[in-house]
């Protein structure tokens, strides 16, 4: 099944005919993506990349059935494009776009609190690499070529060192059910908490990779929901055991400001929760090689 | 983004938020001026630098003549100041606020944040101010109050009533003290603040409720909007190779090892760095190159990470996806000739376009040592400290 995404997914980009959002699209079709249309508010009416555009998200959902959304329209215009994609009713909702300021993203997760829980659009990102469902679907930037379809999933902060888990996977033969980048902000969308849920209830994905980093309680709060509710092993590492206390790491998400904020104490927290944590992030590959030779740590409950 | 005190303080003070009388100066001559201005015959004399815990430090002086606060401001103004929280190299002193000294009767703490837990404002407020956040947090931590705001209607009066109460404040102190954190919760809220921290809110003999410090911090991504914050940047208060890296769109921090890095997106960054740490060798800086990196990117990445003379080796790992690795080749090989590079280069090239640029970077003739995955690459940065010098000095300064 994967999560998120799959083959039949129908995908619209807003942003669509900027040049970023042309090339992933372009990809994304060649991977075999179902994107049937585009919104960029102005254009509706033209053909970009031989499909639709559409001025607003109501009009492309209407005339295509689509149901989920990659957002890459720019920083200042992307909770406006999120909150336009929920209105609309999209399910699934990826917001690729980095720079988004943090009281934006706070007034979008309260204006989610509008929809009740089993209508509310999941929204993943923003400053993510996206989902990508091997052999199925994508949504996002990643390369395409270092996923190979199997049984694992893999959800990560960071875009690249997620790449760097597939490949180090694929190297060893194993496979990716999706892969999922919740992005480096503060503020996102979607937990660990939330895509562990999904991946604990598909019934093509056997084990986990969890890679987090420095700052903030996503990673702890993910470690003891696990201990407590999930069947399937998990493989984390946290990113950033020689950053320093204070300085930002790049994302705007990734600083030690508090208790349990650092590598080290996530770390200690995921492997008291039963997670298998991968000495290195050069050791994920044969970390979940070995996770998977045993047998799974509890009987899968009914 | 940081400003400064007296900055902080007037932009509170536009949203009502009580603050004593008082001016930035540059010179000793506009101090003495600024007091008599003031009025009052008891002063403070503050130096200006981004950082807490400048008492401490010797960066405020209590003043009672003209005279005396000329002698302050002689001595302060290019001072370096050291606290715990600018490190061991200090910040010079450039500006002072001269301000007017209010007899105290008691201190509170009062600080608004992002909080990533509730993904809300939060409201934070103690009972005894002047210590930073983490002592009372560490001493007495049952005295903290807090209250989450809600984003859609914005922090309500009974939520500062409550704070306040909590405070043990009498009525009239109280409505002082309301308008002070609400005026600060708007100043959050309208001005994109990641961070409000009045330390101390003090209550004067008289019964005045005043900010006596109030530091601010701002959201990165929200300056666009934000003209009136960005333009109160002191860039005298940056490192200028962060400055350096700004304008070529990296994201850098320095760090105290020898293996310089070049790598793209902030967590395989840090994750890299962990690697070299896990090889035995200690990373000298964070740097991200970001997404879509031109060849010129990379060789001015190439550039700031030589001008660190701790620097002895360069480790670059690429997993392009929105990149492309024959153009980081090509930036690499762009630096080694521009920059004539004095040390080891470790290459892991790694998606998008790999095979073109190994082959670029394997037809260059250049000494460029490659590597297949990041344990390799960090094994062979480590071995490669062994063959380089210690101490080797700077290539060259960043312009």
């Amino acid at each position: 099944m994967s999560i998120l995404v799959n083959e039949k997914t129908r995908i619209l980009f807003q942003g669509f005919t900027g040049d970023k959002a042309s090339f992933h699209a372009k990809e994304a079709i060649e991977y075999g993506t179902n994107i049937v249309a585009g919104v960029t508010p102005g254009k509706g009416g033209a053909r970009h990349l031989n499909l639709p555009v559409f001025d607003t998200v109501k009009e492309a959902v209407k005339a295509t059935g689509a149901t989920a959304s990659g957002i890459f329209v720019p920083a200042p215009f992307c909770a406006d494009a999120i909150m336009e994609a929920a209105d609309a009713g999209m399910e699934l909702i990826v917001c690729i776009t980095d720079g988004i300021p943090a009281q934006d993203m706070m007034r979008v997760k309260r204006y989610m609190l509008r929809y009740p829980l089993d209508t509310r659009p999941t929204l993943i990102g923003p400053n993510c690499a996206g989902v990508i469902s091997p052999g199925k679907a994508m949504i996002g930037i990643m390369p395409g070529s270092i996923y190979t379809k199997g049984r694992v999933g893999i959800v990560s902060r960071s875009g690249t060192l997620g790449y760097e888990a597939a490949s180090q996977m694929q190297a060893l033969g194993i496979g990716v059910s999706t892969s999922v980048g919740i992005g480096g902000d503060p503020i996102n969308g979607s937990s660990f908490v939330d895509m562990l849920k999904r991946f604990e209830s598909d019934d093509e994905t056997d084990a986990v990779m969890m890679i987090g980093e420095i700052g903030g309680p996503q990673e702890a709060e993910a470690s003891l929901w696990a201990r407590d509710n999930m069947s399937k092993p998990i493989v984390g590492y946290v990113a950033g055991l020689s950053a320093p206390r204070g300085r930002r790491m790049g994302h705007a998400g990734a600083i030690i400001s508090a208790f349990g904020d650092s590598a080290l104490e996530k770390a200690e927290i995921m492997r008291n929760s039963g997670l298998t944590v991968a000495g290195s992030p050069a050791e994920l590959g044969t970390a979940m090689q070995q996770a998977l030779s045993k047998p799974a740590r509890r009987p899968v409950l009914a | 983004m940081d400003i400064h005190e007296y900055q902080a303080k007037e932009l509170l003070a536009g949203f009502g938020v009580a603050v004593p009388k008082g001016g930035v100066v540059y010179t000793p001559d506009q101090a003495v001026y600024r007091a008599e201005e003031i009025g009052g015959g008891r002063w403070v004399v503050k130096a200006q630098i981004h950082s807490g815990a400048r008492g401490k430090a010797g960066g405020i002086k209590l003043c009672t003549t003209p005279e005396e606060v000329r002698a302050a401001a002689i001595e302060l103004l290019g001072k370096k100041l050291v606290t715990h929280q600018t490190g061991p190299a200090g910040k010079i002193v450039h500006r002072l606020y001269v301000e007017a000294a209010v007899p105290i009767r008691r201190e509170l703490y009062i600080g608004l944040v992002l909080d990533r837990r509730s993904e809300r404002v939060c409201v934070v407020a103690a009972p005894e101010g002047g210590m930073e956040i983490e002592e009372i947090a560490a001493r007495s931590p049952e005295t903290i109050l807090r209250e989450v705001i809600e984003p859609a209607v914005g922090m309500q009066p009974f939520q500062a009533r409550e704070l306040s109460f909590g405070l043990g404040l009498s009525s009239s102190e109280m409505n002082q003290a309301v308008k002070a954190i609400l005026g600060a919760y708007r100043a959050f809220r309208d001005l994109d603040a990641t961070m409000v921290e009045i330390n101390p809110l003090a209550i004067t003999e008289s019964g005045q409720v005043l900010a006596l410090d109030a530091k601010m911090q701002f959201d990165d991504n929200a300056l666009f909007r934000r003209a009136a914050v960005a333009e109160l940047r002191d860039y005298a208060e940056e490192d200028p190779r962060d400055a350096e890296a700004a304008k070529h769109g990296l994201n850098y921090i320095a760090l105290e090892g020898s293996i310089g890095c070049i790598v793209n997106g902030a967590g395989l960054a840090m994750a890299t760095m962990d690697m070299i740490t896990h090889a035995g060798g200690e990373p000298a800086n964070f740097l991200d190159i970001g997404g879509g990196a031109s060849p010129e990117r990379v060789a001015a990445a190439f550039r700031l990470v030589l001008s660190d003379p701790r620097v002895r080796c360069v480790l670059v790992n690429i997993f392009a996806g929105i990149n492309r690795c024959d153009w980081v080749a090509e930036g690499i090989i762009q630096a080694a000739k521009d920059v004539n590079v004095p040390v080891p280069i470790v290459a892991r090239l790694a998606g998008t376009n790999v095979e073109q640029g190994r082959a670029i970077l394997r037809d260059s003739g250049l000494q460029i040592i490659t590597a297949d995955t990041l344990a390799d690459a960090a094994e062979k940065a480590v071995a490669a400290l062994t063959n380089t010098p210690v101490g080797r000095p700077a290539r060259e300064k960043v312009s």
